[in-house]
């Protein structure tokens, strides 16, 4: 066990945990930020997608020893209320079915979204491979990232 | 307007606050949705006041209403389409409701299970008197308060109107005085033709929740004092536990204890529910998840053999024994089958096969249970919470009184959660260590736990006479735990000499349901062989359904024909025209397919191509038949995700094992469709026919299996006889020389 200053979502917390413990489980259990899903626990399915200074990375494989003073941002921290334009593209075009992968698209979306604005629908697929989602909502996912592309252009 | 009696489950319309004697009053509901959705447009702030009006409905001062959504939520959307029916006959605002998800409560509510997509169709009646019910309530308190007869009113949308005098008063004004109006023996119920709710899309109830991250999954679940457990279950079915020593882990931070549970043991009175190939368990508990993921590594256990370890060459052989020689009666016989095809002058013979699938849901398999001397609290994803406090209570000695199950979101279902195993293991964990505790499977624990869709094969053959008439129909199928054929749907009833035979297997590998049970391998094979057969007699392969459907109306072979023929006709009909399926369309491949299960009749085109060496599935169109349809913009989802489900699942996925040992245990070596992978376009069409809603959680997913391979075999010329198609002989080499 050993002390970790953490920034996340722009507030500092300080844990006590063991240096492998992957940021996902410090989140969920130790903060209690919940949004933030455990799917598999090796970076294969992407429901744990968090941001570190931005860009998206899995959460179930980063060790919270790694992160150092890096900004952690997650669902919870996104927006303040909601309203990313991926938060309202998603319930525009109402998306989610079980939702429980729902937090770790948005969190990949809005990575790839910083980085290329206006993304082909081939950018999007490749971007979004790694993100399983059980109940096959990939469609709706699919068009919410345009129009949240074409809502923040 | 239909006049009904209201005799149908009249106990969810006595009031709520009526808890007889022994009932149990929880604290504070973690999982009551306290807020309005933020995005309601007309916010109004929570009422100082709520007036239980029957089970399923509370209404405030301020015209807030919150209904109680019975059901349990897997993502098939019932937290929303339920709410709509009350609301649209108890004739509110929608903007006006909040929604919160009822506990298991068999005092008020029937049937709180999701599965075999029923919950619209055995909810509809119900659900429509329970608001109209508290309409009329409402009424005739208006009508004592005004003192005028109660058939001058009117209401709109949560107001009540006397056209006499132009007195208006909101449903909150009259709530309290409504409350104890007796509840009326007769109601009217809405024509459909004033809907204005049902028929109309509303967004997800919990969307601007799920897309927050706020806590709403067994696996979120917290509690104060509570620890995590976690098992360990034999590595391969036929084994169980032996010894275990577990020192070393007891000695790891944050570990409070290392126990051996039984989740059935001698005398445990077993459901159909309670399937578990690995009822005793290892169980680690401690503060935190990491820590006792750790510890579960530091566990030396010893298992020994129970039965015999198979591997995947074992029972793929012994199937293909049992459908080649196996005896069994028939499940189904018309006409002179064994004539026909010897005197047939052609025959076609075809198999087909699938393997093990696991359900893999998103969240995988947890539960919460705090037991106490003499009650237990349990909170989780389960389908089945009725069953489950049966065997809760079996487990822990406790009277069914004396549990209480909330149920919380699920994060998918599939089937998997109808076996509450996880629920039973939870109470049992929290029952000896004395504490509340929160069960949490990981990934590989729960894809290597069994409860699989079994493995199937079957053997279709097709009789033609000298002028390519279909004259003959034989269906042979085999699987593990039961066959899937089901004998009375079509072609039955449209065929002549008929026999269909089932052949079940059995295996140390559990099975269980999984979505659209038998259904989601049968009628692919099925779907598939009729496209041949169609090619073989030279018809169009809708044509060639047709001229079944048309025998099955005017002359049908048999009785107990489990299909309306005109209504699987008419999505065939629909589908064709709004594919263009006569026209053609330039640059693709095209497959067609029906099937009728679950209530719902679908019929699906799917347009492919291939492109860098694999299928690229462009489009696929869907007709469907399931009555009236409550959230059109729901029904198109769930039309949505049972095609990409049912395409992913043929294409890619498999459990195999060798020596009873899953070899798939995560999803780097179990292969599931991916975003990349998803057909580009699904547009789904509905018959519009005002028939009484069927369901949607599982029709959409068996036909597009054979929608797709049908289009594969015009792409490559090549049929797909296994699943995952992947794994026919020369499939890559395939798509290489037409790509």
């Amino acid at each position: 066990m050993a002390l970790f200053n953490l920034t996340v979502n722009g507030e500092q917390h300080q844990v006590d945990v063991a240096p492998d413990t992957p940021v996902l489980w410090v989140l969920r259990d130790h903060l209690k930020l919940v949004g933030t899903k455990y799917g598999c626990g090796i970076a294969q399915c992407g429901a744990c997608t968090i941001h570190l200074d931005g860009i998206a990375v899995r959460s179930c494989s980063l060790p919270v020893s790694n992160v150092g003073d890096r900004a952690l941002t997650t669902i919870e921290g996104l927006s303040p209320d909601g309203t990313h334009p991926l938060q309202e593209a998603w319930v525009e075009h109402d998306v989610p079915q079980c939702g429980y992968c729902q937090a770790g698209q948005i969190m990949n979306a809005a990575s790839l979204l910083a980085k290329n604005a206006s993304p082909s629908d081939a950018d999007i697929a490749r971007a979004m491979q790694g993100n399983i989602c059980r109940c096959g909502t990939y469609l709706r996912i699919h068009a919410a990232i345009k129009t949240a592309a074409a809502n923040m252009g | 307007m239909a006049l009904i009696k209201t005799t149908y489950n009249r106990r969810s319309f006595l009031k709520a606050s009526a808890l007889a004697g022994g009932g149990m009053v929880l604290g504070f509901n973690w999982l009551a949705g306290c807020k309005p959705a933020p995005s309601s447009a007309a916010f109004k702030s929570m009422p100082e006041a709520w007036y239980d009006i029957n089970a399923f409905l509370k209404i405030g001062e301020n015209g807030l209403v919150t209904i109680m959504s019975p059901n349990p939520e897997i993502g098939q959307n019932v937290k929303t389409a339920m709410p709509m029916i009350v609301a649209e006959e108890l004739d509110v605002d929608w903007k006006d409701v909040i929604v919160e998800q009822a506990g298991l409560d068999t005092g008020k509510f029937t049937r709180q299970l999701a599965g075999g997509s029923q919950s619209i169709r055995q909810g509809w009646q119900g659900l429509r008197m329970a608001g109209a019910t508290a309409r009329r309530m409402l009424l005739e308190a208006a009508a004592k308060r005004w003192n005028v007869p109660v058939d001058e009113l009117t209401t709109e949308a949560g107001l009540i109107k006397h056209a006499g005098s132009g007195q208006t008063l909101g449903y909150g004004d009259v709530a309290s005085e409504a409350a104890s109006v007796a509840v009326p023996e007769e109601v009217q119920l809405k024509d459909p033709k004033d809907f204005k709710i049902i028929g109309t899309t509303r967004k997800n109830v919990d969307a601007p929740k799920i897309v927050r991250g706020e806590p709403l999954f067994g696996l979120d679940y917290d509690r104060e004092g509570m620890l995590i457990a976690m098992i360990e279950h034999p590595p391969a079915f036929g084994m169980r536990l032996k010894t275990v020593e577990a020192t070393d882990a007891k000695a790891m931070p944050g570990i409070r204890d290392v126990i051996t549970i039984h989740a059935a043991p001698e005398g445990f009175d077993r459901q159909w529910s309670d399937v578990n190939a690995f009822p005793e368990l290892v169980a680690v508990v401690g503060t935190s998840t990491w820590e006792v993921m750790q510890a579960k590594k530091a566990l030396r256990i010893e298992w020994e053999t129970e039965t015999p370890l198979e591997s995947t060459a074992d029972y793929t052989r012994r199937l293909a024994e049992l459908l080649r020689d196996g005896k069994t009666e028939p499940a189904r016989r018309d006409g002179n089958p064994e004539a026909a095809f010897q005197n047939a002058a052609t025959v076609i013979e075809r198999t087909y096969s699938a393997p093990f699938l696991a359900h893999n849901t998103m969240e995988p398999m947890n539960f919460f249970a705090d037991v106490k001397e003499d009650r237990a609290e349990l909170v989780g994803p389960i389908q089945t919470p009725e069953f489950l406090r049966k065997s809760v209570a079996s487990i822990l000695g406790l009277p069914e009184e004396r549990i209480a199950i909330e149920m919380t979101r699920m994060g998918g279902g599939f089937g998997r959660r109808l076996y509450g195993n996880f629920g039973v293991e939870a109470a049992a964990i929290s029952q000896a260590v004395k504490a509340p505790v929160k069960l949490v499977y990981t990934r590989e624990d729960d894809m290597t736990q069994g409860t699989y869709r079994p493995a199937y094969q079957v053997t279709y053959r097709a009789a033609l006479d000298e002028n390519k008439a279909l004259i003959g129909f034989h269906v042979r199928g085999a699987g593990v735990d039961g066959g899937p054929v089901f004998a009375d749907r079509f072609p039955a009833g449209a065929v002549d000499n008929y026999l269909a035979e089932n052949l079940t297997l059995d295996s140390n590998i559990s099975t269980g349901a999984w979505r659209a049970p038998r259904s989601n391998f049968i009628a692919g094979a099925e779907q598939s062989f009729l496209d041949e057969v169609a090619e073989a007699t030279g018809q169009d392969p809708i044509d060639f359904r047709l001229t079944l459907f048309e025998r099955a109306i005017n002359k049908p072979v048999g009785e107990d024909n489990d299909y309306d023929a005109e209504r699987y006709a008419g999505v065939l009909r629909l589908v064709r025209e709004k594919s263009n399926w006569d026209a053609g369309r330039p640059g693709v491949h095209r497959g067609v397919s029906a099937y009728y299960c679950h209530n719902s009749y679908v019929a699906q085109v799917v347009d492919v191509v291939i492109e860098d060496n694999q299928p690229s599935v462009q489009k696929v169109w869907c007709a469907v038949d399931c009555g009236i349809v409550v959230n059109p913009g729901n029904a198109r989802n769930q039309v949505e995700g049972c095609i990409v489900d049912g395409i992913g699942h043929a294409m890619y996925s498999a459990m195999t094992f060798q020596e009873g040992r899953p070899e798939q245990n995560n999803f780097n070596n179990y292969r599931l469709i991916r975003h990349a992978e998803a057909p580009k376009e699904v547009e789904a069409f509905f018959v519009d026919n005002g028939i009484d809603p069927t369901g949607l959680g599982e029709p959409g997913l068996p036909p597009v299996s054979a929608a797709l391979a049908n289009a594969l075999a015009k792409a490559t010329g090549k049929r797909l006889y296994e699943q995952p198609f992947i794994n026919n002989e020369d499939y890559f080499e395939l798509m290489e020389a037409t790509g």
